[in-house]
């Protein structure tokens, strides 16, 4: 029932060239932004509005980053059911959060800068991304043995973290849970703008390669047979993913499911198979995703939770719909 | 031209191309036959530069394809292989534009368009064009396969197994669709073919592997010998001659 309206405005966004359905969803997030921005607004303006706003740009960067990076990794995997998650970023956030608390303790004014907090997690993160892929493909192995590897990397880190986590101080370990669950209104204005920074690059530089990754959603033999340098691509977007990935989830923590929610939604809704179209459409869908989130854990939930909870709840509803009406992803 | 000089290829400890070499001049249709597991599809796989040789080397009119950059051998050389599934939801117009990436990097001119169409209408695509390829028939959909690399518009097109799920129908209908392009588009086909009676019907050369070997290298009408194709197949195989045609006999 709740999915009824969602339906039928869908049957008439069928009608639509690809390119009316990026503004059709650019229309919605503009009017989640406007609902953000202004539902509620309560107390002194000079320390709201900016607040509100650095929390959207917030979302702009992480719902981009997300989009853009699950529709990159699944076009270069050849597959519309892993994530960048998958390659074991997540759980190396877990890890280098849980190491600082459990090594230099919650209260340590060193990393308790954000500023320096963000660069080391980034660095670390992409540093880790840039070796896996480098030895990897060093090593001349497909893409199935990397995801393999990555996920071996997970359960690794996963399991370092939780070792830890057992040997922390029950306070310690609560300002640890702050930490691991996505929150918006942590990100320091300075960090944003560093963060945006970086994601206009890797845009720029994904805009221009947007007509490759149409014939890289081909698989390896065509790809070659059409002249792509295959190994080169991937590694290059690859690259890109693991800066895209890094600086989302340093901003704000992990999210699994958000990126793979734009992305299913994106090819679903996009009315074409051409990146060109799919890419902005998934990282529209991912900022639409947090916004909308955002605003039912403040105004329906009264804050009651976490921003994770509530985009993989909606998010995993959509995804058992979209598989249980099309019988495929 | 291609020519392929003492080409080797493992797949681990396993030779499964030994020492091969031969030349194909440019024009007509030449068939690799052979037993499973002989090192057809893999010949072709290294011919179209999709999988590294481990010694030897392949040139296509002079141009080596381990160290020749991957645009410009897309000019010259087409391939298709066996199993095409996509994740992208494509069209059949769609998938034949993708023939034009090589020359113009997705951004498709004018030009481009004649030539897809141009394409489409070689194979009779032209009612399908709008049609997904999920909503094909086998036969369909191979076509379509096909029309792409046509529309690469390469001098040499290498097809493996053109016919794989076809029924006869629709194999003679490929088949001389395929006589077609190298007649009146002047295309040089390699083909990879299982059936030994259609390669002596379209082919002019036929290149016969086993074991990661060339043993026999001719005409349709010097291979298509009992004493070739029993070596060949390791099977008792009979010859009639129909209409002028050789036919091989080896169902029972």
């Amino acid at each position: 029932m709740l999915f009824a309206p969602l339906a039928r405005a869908g049957q008439f966004v069928a009608t639509f060239t690809p390119l009316k359905r990026l503004v059709c969803f650019a229309a919605v997030l503009g009017l989640l932004a406007m609902l953000f921005m202004t539902v509620k607004l309560t107390g002194n303006m000079n320390y709201v509005l900016p607040r509100r706003g650095w929390m959207l740009a917030t979302m702009l960067l992480v719902g981009i980053a997300a989009g853009v990076a699950t529709v990159l990794f699944q076009t270069i995997s050849n597959n519309r059911i892993l994530t960048p998650a998958v390659m074991g970023f997540e759980a190396l956030f877990v890890l280098i959060q849980t190491s600082v608390i459990f090594f230099m303790g919650a209260d340590s004014s060193f990393y308790s800068s954000p500023l320096i907090r963000f660069v080391c997690e980034s660095l670390i993160m992409t540093g880790f991304a840039v070796l896996l892929y480098r030895w990897l493909f060093a090593a001349n192995t497909d893409l199935h043995r990397l995801l393999l590897v990555g996920l071996v990397f997970g359960i690794l880190f996963t399991s370092l973290s939780n070792l830890m986590q057992r040997m922390l101080m029950p306070t310690e370990f609560d300002v640890l849970q702050g930490r691991l669950f996505a929150r918006l209104t942590l990100p320091h204005p300075q960090l944003i703008m560093i963060s945006a920074l970086v994601v206009l690059v890797v845009c720029i530089i994904v805009w221009r390669m947007r007509y490759a990754f149409d014939v890289l959603a081909l698989g390896r033999d065509a790809a070659t047979g059409l002249g792509l340098n295959y190994r080169k691509t991937v590694t290059r977007i690859l690259l890109l993913i693991a800066v895209l990935v890094s600086v989302s989830t340093a901003l704000i923590g992990p999210l699994t499911f958000l990126g793979f929610m734009a992305a299913i939604l994106a090819y679903q809704l996009a009315g074409s198979y051409q990146h060109r179209f799919v890419l902005p459409a998934a990282a529209i869908l991912g900022v639409c995703f947090l916004a909308g989130g955002q605003l039912i854990l403040e105004h329906v939930l009264s804050m009651a939770g976490a921003l994770t909870v509530v985009i993989e709840f909606i998010g995993g509803s959509l995804f058992l719909l979209l598989l249980l009406k099309r019988g495929r992803l | 031209m291609i020519e392929v000089s003492q080409l080797n290829k493992f797949y681990g400890n396993k030779q499964v191309i030994k020492d091969v070499s031969f030349t194909l001049s440019a024009g007509g249709i030449t068939s690799i036959i052979g037993p499973n597991g002989a090192g057809k599809s893999t010949l072709l796989s290294l011919i179209s530069r999709l999988l590294p040789a481990d010694s030897g080397s392949v040139r296509v009119d002079g141009m080596n394809v381990a160290t020749t950059p991957g645009p410009q051998l897309a000019k010259r050389l087409s391939v298709l292989r066996q199993e095409n599934h996509f994740v992208s939801r494509l069209t059949v117009k769609d998938l034949v534009s993708f023939g034009r990436y090589p020359y113009s990097q997705g951004r498709l001119t004018v030009e481009d368009h004649e030539k897809v169409n141009a394409a489409m209408a070689f194979l009779d695509l032209q009612v399908l064009q709008h049609r997904f390829l999920d909503q094909l028939s086998g036969g369909q959909r191979q076509r379509a396969f096909v029309a792409m690399v046509l529309c690469q518009e390469t001098d040499y097109v290498l097809l493996d197994e053109p016919l794989n799920n076809l029924d006869m129908q629709h194999s003679v209908a490929m088949m001389k669709q395929i006589r077609r392009a190298a007649d009146e588009l002047q295309r040089t086909v390699v083909l990879v073919i299982h059936d030994i009676n259609f390669a002596a019907a379209y082919s002019d050369r036929i290149l016969a592997m086993k074991n990661g070997q060339l043993i026999f290298d001719g005409s349709p009408q010097t291979i298509m010998t009992p004493q070739v194709l029993e070596q060949v197949f390791n099977l008792p195989v009979q010859i009639e001659q129909i209409n002028g045609q050789p036919v091989a006999v080896y169902y029972r």
